[in-house]
């Protein structure tokens, strides 16, 4: 289907079938109970899960393909937000103008970075757009000012031409008059679901990438950048030349990021400088790695996991804490408390740390790989009961694929 | 005149003069032999002929056209194929895979940047990968991932990546280094083979006299930077100087 | 004139910063072959020696004052420190004034115990690993190391005052005949180039005239060759990476009154130093410290109002650009061997 293997097809179907879903799934708690705190079901975080979707997705066809670590992919992302919201004040608060700007200019931007970062590679590479991230945003918070809005952030002002804006047009981000905000609550019983525009728009515009991605990795494009990834030498030595597909994917991942930096300013018309900065860039590659780099589905899985991980973590203060562990006599419970405190709430960023460590120390290959080891162990474990029963059956338990 | 002709080369590192006057010239269709002790050379001539050093002095021209100055790939792309002293395969990848890459060379030249169409409806592509296969024997390796062969085997490997560009000029830098005499023996009969299906021409640089003997048809010794003599393999065997400087040390 | 002085020395004690933070990276990378980026947090824990052992010595007792009032009419707490009471108030208000430099004392073993116990329990396990997995790997014990201080110290920078000795400025313009107030510098800063230019001067004679240091050098040089020697170069480099990080801890040490130690300025500091590292060469020691001191030099001039009205933002990007420069026309930077991790 679609051009696709069945394997792929059958990954894109479950992905679209979770992102469709997705106000359902996240939201398996009812409203108001002791658990609802899990649920992930609301607009503004859905919309972020799919955004920093693409966002990885686009980082992975440059690192987990070629294998060129770029620590400066964040620019991208702050550079596709900027020409968002500058087409909404130019323009008016329709949404296309401003996500085909993103993606043009970030494209742009990642064309002259990648022609001079690529010249060098490995630590040197990540160096180069690691100084590169952090000149524009230097240069966003202070010179560009007129452009960026310096420290405040870039936001639409009511003093603003918006020559297409008219009157029967709603005053926030929009597509052709449905808002972007805009929001229906199914009310089953106690639980509460949310469709949200902006979400819906998201995720298609994500299942629409992901399976571009799924094109590229599949194609002998793909294939000549994991062969970079590789051996650049043998590379060298077989006619090819490896810089016009480093820049390529580098392009093509730019654009990515410019679009979910758009999009992020069609959600909420807002851009600041430091969507740019380099703990910034540093966060796509955690969820990359995380995730699982040069697989197709674990960006999406790193992403998702960040951001949901971030937001219930953040939301557990020692209230909580003290809720959950009630049921220890009192010393104790403060103890366990005082423990765990470090690692919740405002100190997300330690169990961040301490995740990507451990992902990186015993996981080089992310969830993906975590899933992949476990399937297997089960597999042999299902494989040895199996013979125990029927001596007879074949010795050689590993399916052949 | 040649297929491959060097004249005049000229390599300095710093202080180490690598390369004197290396005159040579490669006849279409035979097997040269390029050899000489450790520290002759024989590395920085093969460099100078694929693009990775530029020599100070002289030139190269392979079938009257000037190798100097081009990068690898487009040396490659002129059909010179290198097989390299340890195989350089893509280590990653299935063999399948790794025959295919250079497939897409040969048929997309330097770039082609295909990023929709599937590979797997590249028909061409994997016939012609396919046929390799078949021909070095390895078909029924085609799904095992590179890194996970034997020596003997990625070498096979990498001779079928560079065979499937029909190159004009293969050269091989020492293919049977650190390999057992059993692999030994194996690589020479895959060049024999190579040599008696297509119209080739093969520059060897090799240390194992044995590997020499079985396979050149003409012999250069590089001694210090600059040949020695050039002759058949008969010759060069009784050669004084030849023992002089290379074969009395190679057979203390 | 005056004001190019005023630059140059202004422009000396961020260098001095950029300089040992350089030096410390190149010697781990030049003798371990790693990509620390941890290393800015390593400067960061340095400083927060400092805040600690200020804060260890001005720990408290209250007594009540009889003979005071505060302006509510009750009697007034005072504060004493422990240490003026053990020592008497001169000798012990010493000692606290003079926190900082003490802290050096405090910093030292506790820079190399950290240095060593992050080599043995992690960087080790890195050696073999691609580059790529150094950095995230040790991006991540950045962020945690950043974090944990943040719990202990929260988000705010925190005022580590010098010496009173060290306070006020001095008045250089003078010395040289300009006129009075046209060329001053803070009397700490000029301590801090001094203390930094000692320190690099140690380094380099450790590395030049022990044996300890001619192995390491030899190890930077070629480490298969001296493995095979028989000289157990594995044990001199987890030495070397706590002296690295010693290094680093010092410089975050002296800096504190500088600027008021927070918990991400580590990482402020380490873009610029790698920036700093491979403009001096990846692996070149003396490449490090001129492009430290260049660098801090040349974003101090950038950062000239003439400049500034002539190129506007500059300063801001001044030093990034010249790394890109670097990069490009001369990849191995200003001091650096050809070749040095260019896989």
């Amino acid at each position: 289907m679609l051009g696709l293997e069945k394997k792929d097809t059958s990954l894109l179907i479950i992905v679209a079938i979770l992102t469709m879903f997705a106000p359902f799934i996240l939201n398996p708690f009812p409203e108001g109970s002791a658990l609802a705190q899990f649920n992930a079901g609301y607009p503004d975080l859905m919309q972020r899960f799919v955004i920093f979707g693409i966002f990885a997705i686009g980082f992975n066809i440059l690192f987990g393909l070629t294998g060129y670590l770029s620590f400066g992919h964040a620019a991208f992302l702050g550079i596709g937000s900027y020409s968002a919201v500058w087409m909404f004040k130019l323009l008016g608060y329709n949404i296309i103008p401003g996500i085909v700007l993103s993606v043009i200019t970030s494209g742009l931007f990642a064309l002259l970075i990648g022609y001079i970062s690529l010249r060098r590679s490995g630590i040197y590479f990540s160096i180069l757009t690691l100084a590169f991230a952090q000149m524009s945003f230097a240069l966003a918070y202070s010179v560009l000012t007129p452009l960026t809005n310096g420290e405040t952030g870039l936001q639409v002002y009511n003093s603003d031409p918006q020559y297409f804006h008219s009157e029967n047009m709603p005053n926030i981000p929009h597509l052709f008059g449905a808002k972007m905000q805009g929001t229906y609550s199914l009310e089953m019983g106690p639980w509460s679901f949310d469709f949200n525009t902006g979400y819906y728009l998201c995720a298609i515009i994500m299942l629409g990438m992901f399976y571009l991605a799924i094109r590229i990795f599949r194609s002998p494009f793909g294939l000549m950048l994991k062969a970079i990834k590789t051996n650049q030498t043998r590379m060298n030595y077989t006619g090819l030349n490896p810089r016009p597909y480093t820049l390529a994917a580098f392009v093509i991942s730019g654009m990515y990021a410019g679009l979910a930096g758009g999009l992020m300013a069609s959600m909420d018309p807002l851009a600041g400088a430091e969507r740019m900065q380099w703990t910034a860039s540093g966060e796509v590659v955690l969820m990359t790695i995380l995730g699982g780099a040069g697989t197709l589905i674990g960006p999406v899985l790193g992403a998702g996991f960040i951001k949901y991980f971030e937001n219930i973590f953040s939301k557990i203060n020692d209230t909580v804490l003290h809720q959950w562990f009630a049921f220890l006599p009192d010393g104790m419970e403060n103890f366990v408390i005082t423990i765990i405190h470090p690692f919740v709430g405002k100190g997300w960023h330690l169990t961040l740390g301490l995740l990507f460590m451990a992902v990186v120390i015993f996981l080089p290959g992310g969830l993906v790989e975590g899933g992949q080891r476990i399937t297997a162990a089960l597999r042999r474990r299902a494989g040895r009961s199996g013979r125990s029963g029927d001596d007879a059956s074949s010795t050689d338990t590993t399916p052949a694929e | 005149m040649g297929i491959l002709e060097i004249k005049n080369v000229g390599k300095r590192f710093g202080g180490l003069q690598a390369l004197g006057d290396v005159n040579l010239s490669v006849a279409e269709n035979t097997v040269h032999a390029i050899i000489g002790p450790n520290g002759a050379g024989k590395s920085t001539l093969l460099n100078c002929l694929v693009g990775k050093l530029i020599p100070d002095t002289g030139s190269v021209t392979f079938q009257g056209q000037s190798l100097l100055g081009r990068k690898p790939y487009e040396i490659n792309q002129m059909g010179v194929s290198r097989v390299f002293q340890t195989p350089e395969i893509f280590s990653d990848l299935t063999v399948f895979e790794n025959v295919m890459i250079p497939c897409f060379a040969h048929r997309d030249g330097a770039y082609k940047l295909n990023g929709i169409n599937p590979v797997r409806s590249q028909n061409d592509i994997k016939e012609m990968a396919e046929a390799i296969l078949n021909d070095v024997n390895m078909i029924d390796k085609r799904n095992m991932v590179a890194s996970s062969m034997s020596r003997g085997d990625k070498r096979r490997l990498e001779m079928a990546m560079c065979l499937v560009q029909e190159p004009k000029l293969l050269l091989l830098d020492e293919p049977t280094a650190g390999m057992a005499r059993a692999d030994t023996n194996n690589t020479i009969d895959l060049l024999k083979e190579i040599k008696e299906k297509r119209d080739i021409t093969m520059a060897i640089i090799e240390h194992d006299m044995h590997v020499v003997f079985s396979l050149a048809e003409r012999i250069t010794v590089l001694a210090q930077g600059t040949p020695l003599v050039e002759d058949t393999p008969e010759n060069i065997k009784g050669h004084p100087k030849v023992r002089e400087a290379y074969l009395g040390e190679a057979q203390v | 004139m005056d004001v190019i002085l005023l630059q140059l020395l202004n422009g000396l004690d961020k260098g001095s910063a950029y300089a040992l933070i350089a030096l410390g990276l190149t010697l781990i990378f030049g003798t371990l072959g790693v990509v620390n980026f941890a290393h800015g947090a390593l400067f960061m824990l340095g400083a927060f020696c400092a805040v600690t052992v200020q804060r260890l010595l001005s720990i408290s007792f209250e007594t009540i004052d009889p003979d005071k009032v505060d302006f509510l009419g009750n009697p007034a707490k005072v504060k004493t420190p422990y240490v003026e009471s053990w020592f008497g108030p001169e000798m012990g208000g010493a000692i606290v004034d003079w926190s900082v430099p003490i802290a050096i004392l405090f910093a030292i073993p506790i820079m190399i115990a950290i240095g060593f116990i992050m080599e043995r329990g992690l960087i080790k396990h890195f050696y073999k690993r691609p580059h790529a997995d150094q950095i995230l790997v040790t991006f991540g014990l950045a962020i945690v190391i950043q974090e944990v201080i943040k719990q202990f110290y929260g988000a705010n920078p925190i005022p580590t005052p010098a010496p009173d000795a060290f306070k006020g400025s001095f008045d250089f313009g003078v010395l040289l005949g300009f006129d009075p107030n046209a060329v001053i510098y803070p009397y700490w800063r000029l301590v801090y180039f001094g203390f930094a230019a000692i320190v690099i001067a140690a380094v380099f004679a450790f590395l030049q005239f022990t044996t300890f240091g001619m192995v390491v050098r030899a190890g930077m040089a070629d480490r298969e060759t001296v493995g095979l020697l028989g000289i157990n170069i594995d044990k001199r480099f987890t030495i070397m990476f706590g002296i690295a990080a010693a290094v680093a801890g010092l410089a975050g040490v002296m800096y504190a009154p500088i600027n008021s130690p927070n918990y991400h300025m580590g990482m402020d500091f380490l873009v610029l130093s790698f920036v700093v590292v491979v403009v001096g060469g990846m692996g070149s020691l003396p490449g490090a410290v001129l492009a430290g001191f260049m660098l801090g030099i040349l974003e101090s001039f950038s950062s000239m109002n003439v400049i500034k009205s002539i190129v506007p933002g500059i300063d801001q990007i001044i030093i990034y650009l010249v790394a890109i420069i670097i990069l490009l026309v001369r990849p191995r930077g200003l001091m650096g061997r050809k070749g040095v991790m260019e896989d």
